[in-house]
């Protein structure tokens, strides 16, 4: 059983997707169907975690194909970081989406939801464990074809346009690295990662490998959502349903930043991504525009949950910004972020999500004096704002200290000022918020809003709590981080 | 005529940027489908292309023979292609919802209509 942990980390969401279908004219069944499974995942996760924790490597191989000729799954402290952080979310989340999704989907459509969501989770599941370039492909897809299908679901008819654009950007991303795995495979004949380690140096001076390095930068940042590249996400984010949004907010950017990191540290090495080629001269600029200019347009913005989706972008470039540095020290800030800011988007979502569940919407207009009637959602809101902000005692103000350290370790201290300047900028963005639920005066027509309910409060709890906790006891992510991050730094 | 010898790939560039432009210039969303369609097709040629060796045949194992195309991008494709048909599928079930709910496929209409309802709202 336990060496097959790798295999039943996919297999399971995998094969419970369909399973679901059956339980069609049973919608809460089909949630406690899927919530059991996405707990088995979770569990799945943390067992994997724990086996590689000591540094140890897990390579199972398909069918008993060995590698490089069959399809391998390897499991690092990498990925097992990564996966403990999509298996987690999913599992949390699942409380959650029992009263929302209830409300904000067709009943008749309530098992396919969560269908399409368990093969989102897979595929999501299978981009960080394979390791198989063609594969990675495959699983992009998977994930990708189920989110654009979870998104059209959300009420609003802007959902499904948001949806078509996701789709068509998506595909070009994943067509993009397509081309980029061809021109591997052309000049080395394996898709293997660790294969294709060892092979590229050898052809690594030629046109074609460069190539393939350009077009899989290019797409894998469509799919994460790299500034410029990031114009499907603000639509996708805000008309989705809530659950969907704090799913994919929490994982679907993260995963493919895993990707990224992946090719240019494992499979291409640091030294050729960061030392033949510029690319922490390409990231860095990018990085730095994708935080100032979303976070100022996330200031502008009337719609909370549109808001929040244009500060991911701007996380995002956090994230990208301590890639960028190419230090072991970068990495790690880039590793904790990719999971503090996971768990405070996902309780930044949820009380958004508990507030659409109560007034039906999240412009702001209409959450004047809400604080008075909600007041544990909107304290949520509150403390996953302050850790999205950075102030000390929460995970955001971790990754922040870690990133403002790698910078001055790189002798980078404008951005270490710069750094200081944008979290103000998130803290105009949180207080507009904060401004009109807790100090304005309810209307006086407004309808009657009460608490959200239990069910609803705990999971979003339960992760502001968590952005509590990682921001004092920050022992495990860090050691989780600076571990992955050495890995990487390391090769395959 | 060295050049000629890469007649596969010129089609490929060609296929591939045809299909992309499309994808980018065209408002209407069916035709952004085909754009997308074209832009896919290319790589899978690619892929095929890359798989062929000069005077192989296919991978069967007969006496006598020692070259053989590569079929390994074939399967590999051949994957594609199904994810390509499963897209297409999405796309256009979207796109039905799309003209059920706006009456339109013209980005640039539906884009009217939101922005009509913006103002309303």
């Amino acid at each position: 059983m336990i060496e097959h942990l790798p295999a039943l980390q996919v297999v399971l969401p995998l094969l419970a997707a369909p399973l679901i279908l059956f339980l069609v004219r049973w919608p809460t069944l089909a949630w406690a169907f899927t919530t059991a499974v996405a707990w088995a995942t979770f569990l799945v996760a943390a067992l994997l975690l724990e086996q590689v924790w000591g540094g140890a490597v897990i390579s199972y191989a398909h069918g008993g194909w060995e590698p490089p000729w069959g399809i391998e799954y390897r499991v690092d402290t990498v990925n097992a970081f990564v996966l403990l952080i999509i298996a987690g979310i999913s599992a949390i989340v699942m409380p959650f989406a029992r009263d929302s999704v209830e409300q904000e989907v067709a009943p008749d459509r309530i098992a396919w939801f969560y269908s399409a969501f368990l093969l989102a989770n897979a595929g999501l599941l299978g981009i960080a464990i394979t390791g198989d370039a063609f594969n990675i492909f495959v699983f992009f897809e998977i994930s990708a074809i189920a989110s654009y299908a979870l998104i059209a679901m959300g009420r609003d008819r802007r959902a499904l346009l948001s949806s078509f654009n996701y789709l068509i950007m998506g595909t070009i991303g994943t067509t993009f690295l397509l081309i980029g795995i061809g021109f591997m495979y052309m000049m080395t004949g394996t898709l293997n990662l660790a294969d294709l380690a060892e092979r590229l140096p050898e052809v690594r001076d030629t046109t074609t490998i460069r190539a393939a390095f350009a077009f899989i930068a290019v797409g894998v940042s469509l799919k994460l959502a790299l500034f410029p590249l990031h114009l499907w996400l603000p639509n996708a984010y805000t008309y989705a349903p809530s659950m969907v949004t704090v799913f994919l907010s929490a994982t679907a950017t993260k995963v493919a930043i895993y990707v990224l990191l992946r090719f240019f540290y494992s499979v291409f090495g640091a030294e050729f991504s960061f030392g033949e080629l510029p690319m922490d001269h390409v990231l860095m600029p990018l990085a730095l525009l994708g935080i100032l200019l979303p976070s100022i347009v996330a200031i502008f913005q009337d719609d909370v949950k549109r808001m929040l989706a244009y500060s991911s972008v701007a996380q995002v470039g956090y994230i990208i910004l301590g890639i960028s540095f190419a230090t072991t020290l970068g990495l790690t800030a880039s590793m904790l972020h990719l999971f503090n800011h996971a768990i405070t988007k996902a309780a930044l979502f949820m009380a958004l999500g508990a507030i659409v569940y109560q007034i039906g919407g999240t412009q702001l207009n209409r959450m004047a004096g809400i604080a008075r009637d909600m007041p544990w959602t909107m304290a949520a809101f509150v403390i996953g704002g302050l850790s999205l902000i950075g102030v000390p005692l929460t995970a955001g103000f971790i990754t922040k200290w870690y990133l403002l350290l790698a910078a001055l370790d790189s002798g980078y201290w404008p951005i270490a000022v710069f750094l200081l300047a944008t979290s103000l900028l998130a803290v105009i963005y949180i207080w507009r918020v904060v401004e009109v639920a807790y100090f304005r005066e309810r209307p006086a027509d407004a309808p009657v809003v009460r608490e959200a309910p239990l069910a609803l409060l705990l999971p979003t709890w339960t992760l502001a709590l968590a952005s509590i906790l990682f921001g004092i006891y920050t022992a495990l992510p860090v050691a989780a981080a600076s571990r992955a991050a050495a890995i990487l730094m390391g090769g395959y | 005529m060295e050049w000629l010898g890469l007649y596969n790939y010129w089609v490929v560039v060609v296929l591939m940027m045809a299909g992309f432009y499309v994808v980018i210039a065209q408002g209407n969303l069916i035709k952004k489908i085909v754009g997308l369609n074209i832009f896919q097709t290319s790589v899978f040629i690619f892929y095929i292309s890359l798989s062929k060796l000069e005077g192989g045949t296919a991978p069967i194992y007969v006496e006598g023979i020692t070259a053989y195309s590569n079929p390994l991008p074939h399967v590999l494709i051949l994957t594609a292609i199904v994810v390509g048909v499963a897209l297409t599928a999405v796309g256009l079930a979207l796109a039905v919802r799309i003209h059920e709910a706006y009456g339109s496929i013209e980005e640039d209409e539906i884009q009217a209509q939101d922005e009509e309802d913006a103002r309303n709202a």
